[in-house]
């Protein structure tokens, strides 16, 4: 079977070095963010400024590959108008897409720049195709975001009831709440994804060396101890370990990675438009190695459908930069919830 | 300026059917004035289904109450559309919309005066407005949303619209596909074996140092601490119309008829807190009212 579109691949760029690493390894597209809370991964030493993001469109479109532009948390009353700049921004820097979160900013970007296109980010939280069509109906976006939650027969549910084209989540980090819906961090530490673009920040982060192990705290929480065997993992609060009844275990995930390229050939034949590779946190290297072995693995499959298989190596490449070294296919699979 | 009136927000918990019934049967001569009814958590819970919940939903209304039917929280299969194009589809109740699907649906009915639930991440006048064009008559504020964002969210407004203000329970923090009560018990999702009932309040999820920190709820994971705001009421009084009392397992009754007093003049909000705490299911926190972390206790200055 061949698909009737081209399946895109979206690359994460959290630097200009990453952007050129996802290009020249064979993205389609490649996502960025301003250097502010207007997008998830506000992090320190992350994202474009001005001159970067002028560098790395250039190098981008030079290449055929576009570059798309989270603006993905939600703005308040007191800092609308930096949003609205920063899509005024994205316009005036030829932004092949934004990807928006917030009615209201969709709203804006619609009225003021009728030819940009809009992407409904993952932060929209839209898991049903009436959600999406609201979108769709309301403000003519293009294409929405998936969140981690559906199996694969509800994704291909989704496609087959919506004009709007469908990007699904392929590697990387995996949040394990509802996008968009996870206030977790804003009650450890008062910033949240939606409201400051960052979850369990790194400045609320304490590592410390105790007579019982390594303990990563958020902000004073203790959301693990590593004994001397243990690698200690960055604390991202859904994925310690927590006491639950006299029991201590992960108790709402282990740190680990999504990883769908078996379930490849199904995403296909369900008629997504677009995968998308989580990390714009991550390094250069992270971004080369993933961004090659999806770019395998998509053209393999978009040349021969029926003789696809997931090659070893391609599993090998992809573990050693997953979290914890180890990967799930999350709620594509059933069990998993 | 009136005292704002007092609502119980959906159950979020599963009891067992009778629990349940005489849980509402208690409601209706209770203290609240607004009752939010329906199952906003997980599909898999029916010890009422929508039948029922309508026929609780006509007793309170028959009782005075104003009853709103809440939707679900996290939309994943057409059955989940199908319940919610009845929730919408029925007229004689408002209709809280949890997520994007229900404001579809509302707005395409041309229903009116719909309530915009606490997780449709209302955080500006502009989308406000448009929730406003779509047909909300109220708002529940999101949780993480502090007092002071809230007062430029409303000074923004070209219209005003009635506010909602969680004011007593632990907090909705997130919502997930996976179900980590099932996960608790080492059940999958779809033959959980309903481990939820047993569990009046949720389980609470503590650190390796044996703090109390989150609340297991099947799908949806809470906080541990208690969110109260009574100390709190005469900042939040002007700012909201409605305040929220969230249901569980014990003293809801009792907890309600504190607020009363409170909003009467009968008792200082400061004596009110002091008091709320035998009814408290952990420890109290206030954060977000105040632009902290959730988890915190502020002085209401």
């Amino acid at each position: 079977m061949t698909s009737k579109h081209r399946i895109e691949l979206v690359c994460p760029a959290g630097s200009l070095p990453a952007l050129k690493t996802a290009v020249d390894n064979g993205a389609d597209c490649v996502y960025v963010g301003f250097k502010d809370a207007t997008n998830a991964r506000n992090f320190t030493g992350l994202n474009f400024d001005a001159k970067a993001m002028r560098e790395g469109i250039n190098h981008a479109h030079a290449r055929g590959c576009k570059v798309l532009l989270a603006l993905n948390t939600y703005p308040q009353a007191d800092n609308w108008a930096d949003w609205t700049a920063a899509v005024d921004r994205a316009a005036d820097f030829g932004i092949d897409a934004v990807i928006l979160a917030d009615p209201g900013l969709m709203a804006y970007a619609r009225k003021t720049h009728p030819g940009l296109r809009l992407h409904l980010s993952v932060q929209g939280s839209a898991t049903s195709y009436e959600a999406i069509n609201y979108y769709y109906e309301q403000f003519g976006i293009q294409r929405a975001v998936l969140p981690r939650v559906l199996s694969l027969p509800q994704v291909e549910h989704v496609i087959a009831h919506t004009p709007v084209e469908i990007e699904v989540f392929g590697f990387g980090g995996l949040c394990v709440m509802v996008e968009g819906r996870c206030a977790l961090s804003a009650y450890a530490t008062g910033e949240s994804p939606n409201c400051n673009g960052a979850c369990s920040p790194g400045k609320h982060v304490r590592w410390e060396q105790t007579s019982q192990g390594m303990e990563t705290r958020l902000n004073g929480i203790l959301i693990d101890r590593f004994g001397e065997d243990e690698r200690a993992g960055y604390p991202t609060l859904c994925k310690g370990r927590f006491d639950v009844n006299g029991e201590t275990y992960y108790a709402i995930e282990e740190p680990t990675s999504l990883n769908t390229l078996e379930l490849l050939p199904e995403l296909v034949k369900a008629g997504i438009r677009a995968i998308k590779i989580e990390g714009r946190q991550r390094s250069p290297a992270y971004v080369a190695q993933v961004t090659r072995v999806w770019r395998a693995a998509l053209d393999r499959i978009q040349q021969d459908a029926t003789h696809f298989a997931v090659q070893p190596a391609w599993v090998a490449e992809l573990d050693k930069v997953s979290e914890g070294r180890s990967h799930t296919l999350g709620a594509y699979y059933r069990p998993w919830k | 300026m009136t005292a704002p009136r007092i609502a119980l927000g959906p159950l979020l918990y599963y009891w067992s059917r009778q629990a349940t019934l005489d849980f509402y049967a208690g409601i209706a001569d209770s203290a609240a004035d607004i009752v939010y009814l329906g199952e906003t958590v997980c599909s898999r819970r029916h010890e009422l289904r929508l039948e029922d919940w309508l026929d609780v939903a006509d007793l309170l209304a028959d009782a005075g109450k104003e009853v709103v039917l809440s939707t679900q929280s996290l939309i994943e299969s057409e059955s989940d559309l199908k319940t919610l194009r009845r929730i919408v589809g029925q007229e004689r109740h408002r209709v809280e919309a949890n997520e994007m699907s229900a404001v579809h649906l509302l707005a395409g009915a041309g229903r009116r005066g719909w309530v915009a639930g606490p997780a449709l991440n209302l955080f500006n006048p502009q989308t406000m407005a448009l929730m406003q064009a779509a047909g909300a008559g109220r708002w529940v504020v999101a949780p993480e949303m502090s007092g002071a964002a809230l007062a430029a969210l409303q000074a923004g407004l070209d219209q005003s619209i009635e506010t909602e203000v969680l004011a007593w329970g632990r907090l909705p923090l997130a919502h997930s596909a996976r179900c980590f009560t099932a996960r608790h018990f080492n059940l999958q999702k779809d033959t959980c074996e309903f481990r939820c009932l047993g569990l009046a309040d949720g389980l609470v999820l503590r650190t390796r140092e044996g703090e109390p920190f989150l609340t297991l709820n099947g799908v949806q994971t809470q906080s541990a601490r208690v969110h109260n705001l009574l100390a709190d009421l005469s900042q939040v009084a002007p700012r909201a119309q409605i305040l929220r009392i969230s249901p569980q397992g014990e003293h809801t009754l009792q907890v309600l008829d504190l607020f009363r007093s409170v909003l009467d003049g009968a008792v200082d909000p400061g004596e009110a807190f002091h008091r709320s705490h035998e009814w408290m299911i952990g420890e109290p926190c206030n954060g977000f009212w105040h632009g902290r972390p959730g988890l915190e206790l502020c002085q209401s200055s």
